[in-house]
């Protein structure tokens, strides 16, 4: 009893130690995740197979001995599960970073990746597409409606002199109604028919018609601006305190809250053009890392992302899985698995801050 | 408790700060309208005057941190002889740190992690925190008597624990200028005291701290010297049995006040009356 005031170094060193476990764990869990996952679906495939499949296509085959897999099964593999599950992780880790940077440059715990109006936009370039027959691709245009969104309320926020959490909050909240109301009027002028399924579950988000161009596309985005975005982590530290704090902290405040704005749009932005807007990774993800491990940014942004892929492939191996062959949209399941997930964390951490 | 603070810079011919004709406005209103301020290396300068006067936007001036406004003219803050404005924003939060007033936060933060974000000027961006910046966070805490709450988070803290972490994580970023806004502000006597003396400590340490205070006979017992803001002016500065006399006080506040002398420290105690009509 006597002893444990004397342990205050002790418990300074044990935090390097704890990011030590966390990442590899998280990143066992997601290359697990990928391997599982990818052999859960309405055609029984064995996991000896679906590792043949890749094996064979990463060039891997004939050193190893491997006979390859007839075509069908082998397209299952190769050419459906596993494009839509690495898209899948790859939207899950940019949306659960995003959503980090986000609530610490907002100051916000209700912020998201689609605070910019970034998801109503993006729905409005689909929905012209879809419903009213734009000449564009539909990625494309959703990309383009997501940029604009973006620019609109940046421009608005910037227009009202420095960009401060709130004003950020307020420009991004007025741009995204908007949207959303041109989003019904399309939808309630032009809907006819089967066009109503299609739009609602782009509106919902999937990822079921991932191909590896969408890997490569989401791949690469979370790649290059969530690694860039991954090494913030002292500077989002030092907006704990709010703007005063990190200015006097040597932060230039205004111009990082420009830089890592624009950077999770046209991450966020380039995640929605490939799987429409997934609700509640962005928002309750980060919330459920920091209960696990406190609000450190420097753990926090790589272990969000780690989490977020592999709560997404989940998710969305459920979405494909429980209804077959009906398939779900992926933004039902993640608010559905995830609200009880996250109600639970918060009940376990309630004598905790 | 005051423990040798090794590594704050200790300066025999440093002058201080020193700011001369600052002024700030907003929206053609000027806060600030021609301030001169000095604040002695190695003593605790109060900042005083009533609700508004400008305290707490002088010292954000002073740190640089405050928004954009309509200055006017070119105001001058120098610290030990070096224009500060002219420091890069990592070399100044090297040089300065800012208590602020009522600094809060939602997240989940320990104290520990609060105190290390002091070290956050002193380390690449890209690093995280060596052993060498726990060891300054710990010695910050033991200095400003939260070594006990280094393992609590930042949110349960009562307001007296809170203000001894924000000092600590000033004195992480081990500043030679310290400027606190109303650092006893919803604190108990016992708190106010104990803050006033690890400014005096820092204050011996060579220091220059320059706090904004409400309450003036807590000026009158602590401070070395003091500047009495009024409407955005300096009303007076000085020592502080020079500035705390009726004479300066009853216009300022627009109350009547009488001076008495402490029959043990010899320091000035005020008593305060409503101005009658």
């Amino acid at each position: 009893m006597s002893g444990t005031t004397a342990d205050g170094p002790g418990g300074a060193e044990r935090r390097p130690a704890r990011g030590a476990v966390w990442l590899p764990a998280a990143v066992v869990v997601l290359v697990g995740t990928v391997l599982v996952a990818v052999t859960i679906g309405p055609a029984e495939l064995a996991v000896t197979e679906v590792w043949r499949s890749i094996a064979t296509h990463l060039g891997l085959g004939d050193g190893l001995g491997l006979e390859p897999l007839s075509r069908i099964r082998d397209g299952m593999v190769w050419q459906l599960r596993l494009p839509r599950i690495l898209t899948a992780a790859a939207v899950g880790a940019g949306l659960a970073l995003s959503g980090v940077v986000m609530q610490s440059l907002t100051r916000n715990p209700l912020a998201d990746p689609y605070l910019l109006g970034l998801s109503s936009g993006a729905s409005l370039g689909a929905v012209l597409v879809l419903l009213l027959g734009v000449p564009l691709l539909l990625p494309v245009a959703a990309f383009g409606g997501a940029v604009a969104a973006l620019a609109a309320a940046l421009g608005l926020a910037g227009a009202l002199g420095a960009i401060t959490p709130t004003r950020t909050v307020l420009a991004g909240l007025a741009i995204s109604q908007l949207c959303s109301a041109a989003v019904s009027f399309v939808i309630f002028w032009a809907v006819k028919g089967d066009a109503f399924r299609e739009v609602l579950s782009w509106l919902m988000g999937s990822v079921a018609s991932a191909t590896w161009m969408s890997v490569a596309i989401t791949g690469v985005a979370v790649l290059v601006l969530g690694s860039a975005l991954s090494l913030t982590g002292s500077v989002l530290d030092a907006f704990t305190f709010g703007d005063t704090a990190a200015a006097a902290l040597g932060i230039p405040v205004n111009a990082v809250r420009w830089v890592l704005l624009i950077g999770v749009a046209l991450l966020t932005g380039t995640l929605v053009s490939q799987s429409g807007s997934i609700g509640f990774i962005g928002l309750i993800l980060p919330h459920a890392v920091r209960l696990l491990t406190g609000a450190r940014h420097r753990l926090l942004l790589p272990l969000s992302a780690l989490l977020g892929a592999s709560f997404l492939v989940w998710a969305d191996t459920l979405a494909r899985t429980v209804f077959e062959p009906r398939e779900l949209p992926v933004g039902i399941v993640t608010a559905a698995v995830g609200a009880p997930v996250f109600a639970l964390l918060l009940w376990r951490g309630r004598s905790r801050a | 408790m005051t423990t040798d603070e090794q590594g704050t810079a200790h300066l025999g011919a440093d002058a201080g700060l020193e700011a001369s004709r600052v002024s700030w406005g907003v929206d053609g209103r000027l806060i600030l309208d021609g301030v001169d301020c000095t604040a002695p290396p190695g003593a605790v300068t109060g900042l005083l005057g009533p609700n508004g006067s400008g305290k707490s936007t002088l010292l954000r001036v002073i740190a640089a941190v405050q928004p954009a406004g309509s200055g006017t003219g070119e105001p001058g803050v120098r610290f030990g002889g070096e224009d500060l404005a002219a420091l890069s924003r990592r070399r100044r939060a090297r040089v300065l740190a800012l208590v602020e007033q009522d600094a809060t936060t939602d997240l989940p933060v320990s104290v520990l992690d609060a105190v290390l974000l002091g070290r956050i000027p002193h380390r690449s961006l890209l690093a995280g925190d060596s052993a060498a910046d726990r060891d300054v966070a710990q010695q910050a805490l033991a200095t400003a008597g939260a070594l006990e709450l280094a393992g609590r988070a930042v949110a349960t803290l009562s307001g007296g624990e809170r203000q001894r972490v924000h000092m600590a994580r000033a004195l992480a970023q081990r500043p030679r200028l310290l400027l606190l806004d109303e650092p006893t502000n919803h604190l108990d006597i016992a708190a106010q005291l104990h803050a006033m003396r690890v400014l005096r400590s820092l204050a011996d340490d060579g220091v220059t701290v320059l706090a904004a205070l409400h309450d003036l006979n807590l000026a009158a017992a602590t401070c070395d010297h003091v500047v009495l803001l009024s409407g955005g002016r300096v009303a007076a500065a000085g020592a502080v049995a020079d500035v705390l006399v009726p004479e300066v006080i009853e216009p300022v506040y627009g109350v009547r006040c009488e001076v008495l002398t402490h029959p043990r420290t010899g320091r000035p105690v005020l008593t305060f009356e409503p101005r009658t009509a």
